[in-house]
């Protein structure tokens, strides 16, 4: 026989129903005296220019949760199609996630009107998008790339407003970015002298700010042709151990002390005598 | 479409904010804002300041609040960047719809009423206030408030967002019925420049435009162009 089941159609949006769960928890988590694991945010500094023949992407690439770096060397410049890239810093799985899913839609858009996409298409798909789910997906992105109107730069923020400029900067860095890009950015610039500008802007946000770090990327795009430089700068290389010089010539450091380094004042031996010993297996299947 | 829902704010208070991430990363994109729109006969005058602040950093010193909406439609955002960008974006397009459907150029009023629609049925998702400005051949030139929450009224002369409380006085003083469109340009970009130096999230550059039914001039005052009222 069988059931009648009246469906519910599903809701759009986020489901909010673990919400009170997760306070509750939190309080009791703080009472004990820790607290909840924080999502990764990509610290971050990104940056784009545009330049006289295309857009030139840059970022950091350290990747932090809380006060740690869980990940030296991560990839922050996102590939959304062969002419556009995406930097994004926020929420590092929100940033990767959202970059995918419109990199997607926009392959099967751009076979549907068999042309090359455009960035402003790829923009409006990333705002209407971001401001759907009404800035709760944590995604600050410097979209880039070059179509058939020429090189475009634009700035997306989590609640889904951007901007067109010629010079953007993103993430905690940003303010470190801007202040290089304000000072040397000029329009028309060379390849080179752009590529020098996006270099120091991350840098500066590398050095400045302590949610930026390691190396610097670069993407430049330009009309039929695209340099992923990964890296293209190990500003925070990561150092060899010194040779102990007390040892002399010892090719690779090591920080142990020799013995007799520390004088010896008495010596005293306790013998312990084993009375019984027994072993207890355990189920490690 | 924003969702109709209420959702509860737990976005804020839920995330343990990192020491590293600067408050500023996470605070909405605002337009602080000055706007202003002015009838004229034959005509409006429409006026904005171009700053965008995430809290106390500005995003975009350079913004263009003056949105067009059709050939000779124009919108002035203040509030919320994300909110008036797809309100303006929605109505870009059902007004564009809507006018091939009539195959006539559309009513600024058309526009006004679909600002309104929208503002008013999301009212507690939306920070929106807009100014919606035009020619058109039946009214001629057209100012419409829609503040937040959603109401619509006609009126010859307007100002909205944040900066908008420091030039009341001046626009009530100085305001004169019949102005001609270069005593409107000039009336626009000193309200303006009073309220870019009073209010904190104002500032940058003016950009004006008049639209009548020759079309639609744009034009950006910079800083040193800014008419100058204080001595020292």
């Amino acid at each position: 026989m069988a059931t009648l089941v009246i469906s519910q159609s599903p809701v759009g949006g986020f489901s909010f129903e673990n919400c009170k769960r997760n306070a509750v928890l939190e309080g009791e988590a703080n009472k004990v005296g820790c607290s909840l694991p924080a999502a990764r945010k990509t610290g971050t500094t990104i940056c784009g220019v545009v330049f006289k023949d295309g857009v030139i992407l840059g970022a950091d690439t350290r990747a932090t949760e809380g006060m740690i770096v869980a990940d030296k060397n991560c990839s922050k410049i996102h590939y959304i199609s062969p002419n556009i890239y995406c930097c994004g810093a926020g929420t590092a799985a929100d940033t990767e996630m959202t970059t995918q899913i419109i990199s997607s839609n926009l392959e099967l858009h751009a076979l549907s009107t068999g042309r090359l996409p455009r960035v402003a298409t790829a923009n409006r798909m990333l705002k209407q998008m971001l401001f759907r789910y009404q800035g709760y997906i944590g995604a600050a992105l410097v979209l880039g790339g070059m179509d058939c109107n020429g090189p475009h730069l634009y700035s997306i923020y989590p609640h889904g407003s951007t901007d067109k400029l010629p010079y953007v900067t993103m993430g905690s860095g940003s303010l470190a970015a801007m202040a290089v890009f304000e000072d040397r950015y000029k329009p028309d610039m060379e390849e080179e002298e752009a590529k020098r500008l996006v270099r120091d802007a991350i840098a500066a946000g590398i050095f400045n700010d302590l949610g930026s770090g390691s190396n610097i990327d670069l993407c430049v795009i330009t009309k039929g042709k695209l340099d992923y430089i990964r890296p293209h700068d190990e500003a925070n290389k990561k150092g060899v151990r010194r040779v102990n010089e007390l040892e002399g010539d010892r090719p690779t450091g090591d920080y142990k002390y020799k013995r007799g380094t520390t004088g010896v004042l008495s010596k005293t031996t306790l013998n312990l005598e084993v009375v019984e010993e027994t072993v207890q297996t355990m189920d490690t299947s | 479409m924003a969702a109709a829902t209420m959702m509860p704010y737990f976005g804020q208070q839920m995330s343990s904010k990192s020491e590293l991430v600067p408050d500023w990363t996470s605070q909405e994109v605002s337009t602080g804002t000055t706007i202003m729109a002015v009838e004229y006969d034959g005509g409006v005058v429409i006026g904005a300041d171009s700053r965008t602040t995430t809290g106390a950093y500005i995003a975009n010193r350079v913004t263009d609040k003056l949105t067009p909406i059709h050939d000779r439609i124009f919108c002035c955002r203040s509030g919320s960047a994300a909110d008036t960008q797809a309100i303006a974006d929605v109505v870009t397009y059902q007004l564009g719809f809507h006018s091939i459907e009539l195959d006539e150029p559309p009513l600024v009023e058309t526009a006004a009423n679909l600002f309104r629609a929208s503002c008013y049925r999301y009212r507690e998702e939306l920070t929106a206030g807009i100014l919606v400005a035009g020619w058109d051949r039946r009214k001629g030139g057209q100012v419409y408030c829609v503040p937040i929450g959603g109401m619509l009224v006609r009126q010859p002369v307007s100002v909205g967002g944040s900066g908008s409380s420091y030039i009341y006085g001046f626009m009530d003083s100085n305001y004169k019925t019949s102005m001609t469109k270069d005593q409107c340009l000039e009336l626009t970009a000193s309200a303006l420049s009073l309220a870019m130096e009073r209010d904190g999230s104002s500032g940058g550059v003016v950009r004006l435009a008049s639209i009548s039914e020759d079309g639609v001039e744009r034009r950006v005052l910079l800083g040193d162009q800014l008419p100058k009222f204080s001595t020292h």
